[in-house]
């Protein structure tokens, strides 16, 4: 866990994209992706991010390797603000933070061998080539459970589990201080997600790297993380220690969401949906509190003043106007 | 069987094969599965990617694609008439009328340049005598009865002016329009955030028990099963390997594949647990059914497995009361895993 300085330090990130339209492509909306977020990882633990489809989970992940440009907001890396920095200024940075994408088929050259997709890195990074390159992947791919003898075959070769260790393997080849997960695991099968989340949690015991672990999956998120931060529509509304924030979830739709899982016991059948209606349009989202539209609890303050997301008790935050601003104890 | 229980059966899957001819040889999508579904049951499928799930539901409403596919064994009864004896023109006044399927994706169902109501209404009009009129204001009211908001004005409006949940809810409305005494949901969540599905499952659920439809849904979710489902079938490589009622299937899984796919899953009630357990996981992967091995498909992945499952299929067994399972070790197992 951290214990000084946090690895990652995301500071009131904002992402916009204009939506454009008629002949002239004028602009004539704006996406708030993500819309005022801010966070830190500390050095060795695991952030897990959740959210439902479109609340900017993927957006954060990008902003904060720089594949997307934030529209402003800072982002400190080991201290370093790493938002104004040039390509050659990112570099050594780039080796720091890795990426695993959701879909282990499209983040794979078909034309590689499993062997060169995972020494890659080394050699763009100049770090190994050669014999020394070959001994280094091996060892990776012995790390992530898989043959060197596996080396020369090519993605299709592979099954889905096999594939997104491919994938791992090579975000671990520069020995990375971040990992981003961006759901992981969503496309695997049951039994096959279990070998994969089992795997990220020992390498992280064997590494000590952080991750910031996105999926849309609670149960998922809430075996892995340490902490938790809930999104709604670009921002994240609570944020706590996973054990803390399951136990006393305070933000209406933290407590709505976690109502929503479906639980693997037929004894507590409880179909009781605790939101109605859709989630809004992030064109041009609600004001005031985003998720007031949905909010059984809205008051007349909710429509116009949007909540901070302010200290509710121990590491825990929450953007709530109830009671003061610290939310609904359950 | 008891008298009761046949008297209300509306569907009743007896050794079904179904099987597919691809360039790397024959395979067995669907091997001798039995099932039968009664009057307001639900009757949950549960398995992993590529077990038959869905080549079942396809089966049973005879749209297996031929060629590659072709059922070739077993029978499939609705309400007495032997489906597979149908022809084509007989089946389609079946489909949509006494059984719907509805699926993960709407627009599977639903037509893109079509309105919301017309497409009801042309359901409607095509299985039952109605006017025009009578079938748009039965499409309405249809719609209402999904809980989509303004019904009246949504009936009027193109599948792309839905959300993804309104979507789905319309789909849901075309399916049971004409009240069939069978409705088939094929992952109809899978695709929907957890707030939606919630609202969906429920919709589902609460209509099937207003209208006393049966119902096969199909997922791969054990969570969906157990807040949906009175009973469950367990498939994994075509075969139905494990039958039980979900009370017991999750007090007293019998066959190591349903007891491990429990234990690989994190679980959602003890949010509270440590953050490094590792879980559970089946070893190995998911086998080609192309290429199964003899004897028990699951003993590569099987921690229980002794010779006699690699050489010998074990049949599908009572082991108690009305819970059946396909394993050699099966009276072994008790209690939770
Ligand atoms: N390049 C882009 N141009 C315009 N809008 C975009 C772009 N990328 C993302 N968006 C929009 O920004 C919002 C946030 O998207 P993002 O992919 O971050 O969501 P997410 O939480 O990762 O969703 P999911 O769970 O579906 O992956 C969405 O409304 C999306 O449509
Ligand atoms: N049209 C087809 N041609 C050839 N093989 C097919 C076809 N449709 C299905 N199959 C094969 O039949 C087997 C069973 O497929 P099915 O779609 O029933 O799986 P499923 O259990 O529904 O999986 P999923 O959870 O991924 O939907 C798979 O091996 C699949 O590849
Ligand atoms: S601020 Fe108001 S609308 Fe938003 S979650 Fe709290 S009570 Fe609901
Ligand atoms: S028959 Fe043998 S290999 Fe198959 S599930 Fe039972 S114990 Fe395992
Ligand atoms: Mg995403
Ligand atoms: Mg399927």
């Amino acid at each position: 866990m951290s214990d000084q300085r946090p690895l990652l330090e995301v500071t009131d990130l904002v992402k916009h994209y204009a939506v454009r339209g008629g002949v002239l492509r004028r602009r004539v909306g704006t996406v708030h992706a993500v819309d005022g977020v801010s966070f830190s990882v500390g050095k060795g633990e695991t952030l897990g991010l959740v959210g439902e489809s479109g609340c900017g989970k993927s957006t954060v992940a990008r902003a904060v390797l720089r594949l997307v440009e934030p529209s402003s907001g800072a982002i400190k890396l080991n201290g370093t603000d790493i938002t104004g920095l040039s390509k050659a200024e990112m570099r050594p940075h780039r080796r720091s933070m890795q990426i695993v994408f959701q879909d282990p088929f499209a983040s794979l050259n078909p034309r590689m061998t499993a062997g060169d997709i995972v020494g890659e890195p080394l050699a763009v990074h100049g770090l190994a080539t050669g014999r020394a390159q070959q001994e280094r992947v091996a060892e990776l791919f012995a790390q992530v459970g898989l043959r060197a003898d596996q080396m020369k075959n090519y993605p299709h070769q592979f099954s889905g589990g096999q594939r997104q260790r491919i994938c791992i393997a090579r975000a671990l080849s520069l020995g990375p201080s971040l990992i981003v997960c961006d759901e992981p695991v969503s496309a695997l099968d049951v039994s096959i997600q279990a070998q994969v989340i089992n795997l990220l949690i020992d390498l992280q015991r064997k590494n000590d790297f952080s991750y910031l672990f996105i999926a849309h999956d609670l149960a998922v998120v809430a075996h892995i993380s340490h902490r938790v931060a809930v999104m709604y529509l670009g921002r994240i509304v609570e944020i706590a220690d996973k054990s803390e924030l399951f136990a006393n979830p305070r933000h209406p739709y933290t407590q709505a969401l976690l109502a929503s899982v479906p639980v693997a016991d037929p004894k507590a059948k409880r179909l009781a949906p605790m939101v109605d209606g859709d989630v809004p349009s992030p064109i041009n989202p609600p004001s005031g509190c985003a998720f007031h539209t949905r909010c059984r609890y809205v008051m007349d303050r909710c429509k116009v003043e949007r909540p901070a997301l302010v200290e509710a008790g121990e590491g825990h935050q929450v953007a709530c106007w109830l009671n003061d601003g610290t939310g609904r104890p359950e | 069987m008891s008298e009761a229980r046949k008297d209300d059966t509306i569907l009743d899957v007896k050794n079904l094969q179904t099987v597919f001819f691809t360039n790397s040889g024959l395979f067995r999508a669907v091997d001798d599965v039995s099932f039968t579904v009664r009057r307001g049951e639900t009757l949950a499928i549960v398995g992993e990617s590529g077990c038959g799930k869905s080549v079942t539901a396809l089966s049973v409403m005879r749209l297996v694609p031929d060629p590659p596919g072709r059922v070739v064994g077993g029978s499939v009864t609705l309400e007495g008439t032997d489906l597979l004896s149908l022809d084509e023109a007989e089946m389609r006044d079946i489909r949509g009328n006494r059984i719907s399927m509805i699926f993960q994706e709407p627009m599977t169902s639903l037509n893109p340049v079509m309105r919301i109501g017309d497409q009801i209404t042309e359901v409607l009009r095509l299985h039952q005598e109605m006017t025009a009129k009578e079938a748009w204001a039965k499409a309405v009211e249809m719609l209402r009865l999904v809980r989509i908001p303004e019904p009246d004005r949504r009936a009027h409006e193109y599948p792309h002016q839905l959300s993804g949940g309104m979507r789905q809810r319309a789909m849901i409305a075309m399916a049971l329009a004409c009240r069939p005494a069978l409705l088939i949901a094929d992952e109809p969540t899978t695709a929907l955030d957890v707030t939606i599905q919630a609202q969906i499952l429920a919709l589902i659920v609460d209509l099937q028990k207003k209208l006393g439809t049966g119902l096969i849904l199909i997922t791969h979710d054990l969570g969906v099963v157990a807040q949906t489902a009175q009973r469950v079938i367990v498939m994994y490589a075509g075969k139905k390997v494990e039958e039980a009622t979900v009370e017991d299937l999750f007090e007293n899984p019998k066959h190591p594949y349903t007891r491990g796919l429990m234990a690989s899953m994190p679980a959602v009630i003890s949010f509270g647990a440590k953050t490094d357990a590792r879980l559970n996981e089946i070893p190995g992967m998911v086998p080609s059914l192309t290429n199964l091995p003899p004897g028990c498909a699951f003993a590569p992945r099987c921690r229980l497995a002794v010779d006699r499952c690699r050489a010998e299929y074990p049949p599908l067994q009572e082991v108690d009361g009305d819970h059946f399972a396909a394993c050699w070790r099966a009276t072994e197992l008790v209690g939770v895993p």
